[in-house]
């Protein structure tokens, strides 16, 4: 598809052949994620988290569905319901906690290949695209693992979707209206809890349906690499299929061995006790938290304490907190650098870890009580996510002196004397 | 045109955190009951660690524990009869064990609400018929199911031993605003260090152990936590038992993953 000397699929056994003629299935995964896709040589082991990212989305979808097939969505069984598998369904424990600790996972390797892509400058022409698709599969995630989340209406699912769903009554005018309608009431209730179920199971197929995109959109310019120098010649690439696949098959074995010590031994690590408690709307949990992955931006939403200019201190923070994953939209806009990776970006380099740190910090803060000396950690922290994105980084793409940079992928592999007599691969 | 829109939005939100900070006091709030608050203590039990597997002596001993003093007034709510094999008792113990307990029913003949003596099939049965009965018994305290309490607070069973044995006198320099008030114990385990439970394990021999324990208070504590853990995680030995034969094949298949990479990739020098 995307380089003229990536290899054609040509079935020797005649079945193979037939199907060929009448369905190119076997050929369109020969070309997606076979020895019909040229990739770069040089691609590092965080070019292993997309794979990763998609055998997790995998995960959730079986154990998912299994669950499904044991869970009452009913405010008075749902709990309950979740003790039934926990105790009744044969290795149901094994399901929920690999389902429960699988999206932590997910978020895990997500964060990691998103993390990668900023790094690598991934989100740069021509791949804009590859990374807005990305970015809508993020934004799908987080409501999924949101209404995830409150399906086993324990106290964090219940007054998670109460704060949460609150986000929208911020909006001027309609926000009320606009919160009841979504909840199909004025709390969480069974309907609420029926409608998030349904659209909980709706999400990850649609999930992996913009993945097919995401993927398809990667293959027209090719995988991108740690040196951000285009693929020049045949020497550059090796085949998806055997190297990649070997490749990622051996950081597949890695992080199963990280998930399954979470799941086997310490299931609840990620979790909140407050969850084993069945939901009471009238008793309010001491510190509503939600999951790890969102403490972030809940800091974010948190750290607006004040009516600024006529505007109210919680609209700001729910404007800033949608804000911030927003502004990735326009992240191959924003940076204009024509360099890609960080490793040839002295400047951006530093900005970057800065980054890595303040996102870091916010998610202490997250999971903090609102009150000093965290809330103008949190500030300070917000000042500077929305620095990097919408300041920092257009003013240093202007002025940044890039690293001379390897004239070739296989040069930066081999040196650069020998790029031109190595063998083609 | 995206840059310039973007650098404006940027510095709105940033002015807004900038007044935020202006307007938020930075004094940081002392709370007086956090000095006298005490973590738990770590609780040695059979089945902590990652080779944990339960002490089915130390289980039935907790049972009758929870049996014979808890189960005033906490349910058990998610365990059934049946399951009470797992600490090692016969079909007919845990028929006989049942059957001890009274259990809702409706009366064949008139079908008026009535109880029977309870199967193995059933679950244990809550002391309370619902939330106001139970808190209208209780000086409007509700006490909690106990099926899940281990996992459903910061600590697990070594809290549930500490809140047992931890009541005490207030300590004289504790402020009138956190000294308990009419019918609240001091207890320094507890998140608001007033309890509505009276200690419930208070003398020596207050449960007589089948298997000739001595029945101290922290011995009764002990036992009763760790048959907790078995309520709220009946899986967990076999969970472990699982969990070291998964990594043992996945440490086996990332070698051979590994080699296989390897081999894959000999051909391509730099790597």
């Amino acid at each position: 598809m995307s380089f003229p000397w990536a290899k054609n699929y040509a079935p020797q056994h005649p079945l193979m052949q037939w199907i060929d003629e009448k369905l190119p299935l076997p050929r369109f995964v020969y070309n997606a994620v076979g020895a019909g896709y040229p990739v770069p040589r040089n691609l590092n082991y965080w070019w292993n988290f997309g794979v990763l990212a998609g055998f997790a989305l995998v995960i959730q979808i079986v154990t998912g569905i299994i669950l499904a097939m044991h869970y009452y969505a009913s405010t008075g069984g749902a709990f309950n319901s979740v003790e039934h598998i926990m105790r009744d369904v044969n290795a149901g424990w094994l399901l929920r906690y690999a389902h429960m600790n699988g999206a932590s996972f997910f978020f895990i390797v997500v964060y990691t290949h998103i993390f990668r892509g900023l790094y690598f400058g991934s989100y740069k022409a021509p791949r804009e695209m590859i990374w807005l698709l990305g970015v809508v599969i993020f934004l799908l995630m987080m409501a999924t693992a949101f209404m995830g989340y409150v399906l086993p209406w324990g106290q964090m699912s219940f007054w998670g979707a109460q704060v949460i769903t609150g986000f929208f009554s911020a909006i001027p005018l309609v926000g009320e209206t606009l919160r009841e309608w979504l909840l199909g009431g004025f709390a969480p209730d069974q309907a609420a809890l029926n409608r998030f179920f349904s659209l909980h199971y709706l999400l990850p197929f649609v999930i992996l349906g913009v993945v097919i995109l995401h993927i398809w959109a990667l293959h027209i310019p090719g995988s991108s690499n740690p040196t951000g120098v285009e693929v020049k010649d045949e020497q550059d690439t090796v085949p998806f299929h055997p190297y990649y696949t070997a490749k990622d098959g051996f950081g597949l074995c890695i992080f199963l061995i990280l998930f399954f010590t979470l799941v086997f031994f310490a299931p609840n690590l990620l979790g909140h006790p407050d969850n084993y408690i069945e939901a009471n709307p009238l008793s309010t949990p001491a510190h509503i938290v939600p999951e790890w992955y969102f403490w972030p931006f809940y800091a974010i939403l948190r750290a607006f304490t004040g009516n600024f200019m006529g505007i109210d201190a919680k609209l700001w923070g729910v404007l800033a907190m949608f804000a911030s994953i927003a502004l990735l939209f326009f992240l191959p806009w924003l940076d204009r650098s024509p360099v890609r990776s960080a490793t040839y970006r002295p400047v951006y380099k530093k900005f970057f870890w800065v980054l890595v740190a303040d996102v870091a910090l916010l998610g202490v803060c997250g999971v903090m009580p609102a009150s000093q000396p965290w809330i103008i950690l949190s500030q300070i922290g917000a000042i500077y996510y929305f620095a990097h994105f919408l300041i920092i980084l257009p003013m240093i793409s202007r002025n940044e002196r890039a690293l001379p940079m390897p004239t070739s992928i296989t040069a930066a592999v081999l040196g650069e004397g020998a790029a031109k007599t190595a063998p083609a691969a | 045109m995206v840059r310039l829109i973007g650098f404006f939005v940027g510095l709105g939100f940033i002015f807004a955190l900038l007044y935020a900070i202006l307007v938020t006091p930075l004094a940081i709030e002392h709370n007086a009951a956090e000095a006298f608050h005490q973590e738990p203590r770590p609780l040695a039990l059979a089945s902590n660690g990652p080779f944990g597997r339960f002490d089915t002596a130390q289980l039935q001993r907790g049972l009758k524990v929870y049996k014979e003093v808890c189960a005033a007034c906490h349910g058990l709510s998610q365990v059934r009869f049946g399951q009470l094999e797992a600490l090692g008792y016969d079909e007919g113990q845990v028929k006989a064990l049942a059957a001890q307990f009274q259990v809702p029913s409706i009366n064949p003949d008139t079908g008026e609400p009535a109880t029977r003596p309870g199967l193995p099939s059933d679950h244990f049965p809550s002391p309370y018929a619902n939330e106001v009965a139970a808190r209208a018994a209780n000086g409007n305290a509700y006490p909690p199911d106990l099926s899940l309490i281990t996992k459903a607070r910061h600590g697990g069973a070594a809290y549930v031993h500490s809140l047992l044995t931890g009541y005490r006198n207030p300590p004289a320099n504790l402020p009138a605003e956190l000294r308990p008030g009419t019918g609240l114990h001091y207890n320094p385990y507890f998140a608001n260090l007033n309890i509505a439970m009276p200690a419930p394990l208070t003398s020596e021999g207050q449960v007589t152990f089948d298997d000739g324990t001595r029945a101290t208070v922290d011995q009764m504590a002990k036992d009763v936590s760790a048959f907790l853990v078995w309520t709220a995680e009946p899986e967990l030995p076999r969970r472990h038992a699982y969990g070291w034969a998964v990594l043992g094949f996945l440490f086996v298949l990332s070698v051979l993953a590994y080699l296989s990479y390897r081999s894959v990739w000999a051909d391509k020098k730099g790597h």
